[in-house]
């Protein structure tokens, strides 16, 4: 019997978001790849483990998260170590944000603990609920707020956001002309 | 059925960033992580409203950039491969 249509459309509906995950925690775009397919290639060997009905995209999550913890542990240093070079994988930038901003916003996501920015890119940037999120992340929900909210504090930190008049031209220009010297 | 998993889909693609609230984590839920050696509790720890969605907005506009991408060839090709192999 074939997969149903339905499930494989969902399982690649789910592929764009998987891959943003996924380079958010390798920080890496080949390795983010390979992530992935290793990840589909697991879903869809287990795919009958899967409740038709459920949350298609936290089950992958789920099993991309986990494959990344057990299989990539060994390298985790490597990728804790790799200041800013989350912020290098991705270089392209929507158009409606200044450049500087948005690379300083890179550069200060890339200094986040790996469990706070994982928790902040999923409630924050994949939409799941706080709920999936724990679920995901095999952790309670509180855990989950706890470093969402610790994420979001040390962000601000590192941008040294003070007001919302900090964002801007003006801040752009300023960080221009301070040679992009970050302390 | 296929209808249920798309209406869940589309849930999901909004965002639940709740407002700043204290530390919410209880000692039960605690695990061994690192906390910040020092960051007592200032008032202006607690991010304003326009710095909260600022960085919201920024943290969706990247994690976009890779979703817009799509589906890249070989991983539609794999998918497509395997769902047309007999499932045991």
């Amino acid at each position: 019997m074939k997969l149903d249509p339905a499930i494989r459309d969902q399982v690649l509906a789910t592929v764009p978001s998987l891959r943003a995950f996924a380079i958010s925690l390798c920080g890496n775009i080949d390795r983010a790849d390979d992530l992935v397919q290793e990840t589909l290639l697991r879903a869809l060997a287990h795919i009958d483990s899967f409740e038709p009905g459920t949350n298609m995209p936290a089950w992958l999550f789920t099993i991309l998260r986990n494959l990344f913890r057990s299989e990539y542990r060994k390298r985790r240093r490597e990728v804790e170590d790799a200041d800013g070079r989350y912020a290098e994988t991705l270089k392209s930038h929507p158009e409606q944000t200044g450049r500087v901003e948005f690379e300083e916003f890179r550069a200060a996501l890339a200094k986040l603990p790996a469990d706070q920015r994982e928790a902040l890119i999923l409630v924050g940037a994949s939409g799941f609920s706080y709920d999936d999120a724990a679920a995901i992340c095999g952790c309670a929900v509180g855990t989950i707020k706890s470093r969402v909210n610790r994420a979001r504090t040390r962000l601000a930190d590192l941008l040294a956001i003070d007001s919302v008049d900090d964002f801007g031209p003006d801040r752009a220009t300023r960080a221009v002309l301070a040679g992009g010297g970050r302390s | 059925m296929g209808e249920r998993g798309k209406d869940d889909t589309m849930k999901h693609r909004k965002t639940n960033l709740e407002p700043l609230e204290p530390d919410a984590e209880k000692p039960e839920n605690q695990e061994p992580m690192a906390r910040p050696a020092a960051t007592p509790h200032k008032p202006e720890a607690r991010l304003g409203r326009e710095v909260q969605a600022r960085i919201g907005q920024q943290l969706r506009a990247m994690y976009n950039d890779v979703v817009n991408q799509g589906v890249p060839p070989h991983l539609a090709d794999l998918v497509r491969r395997l769902s047309d192999q007999d499932q045991d």
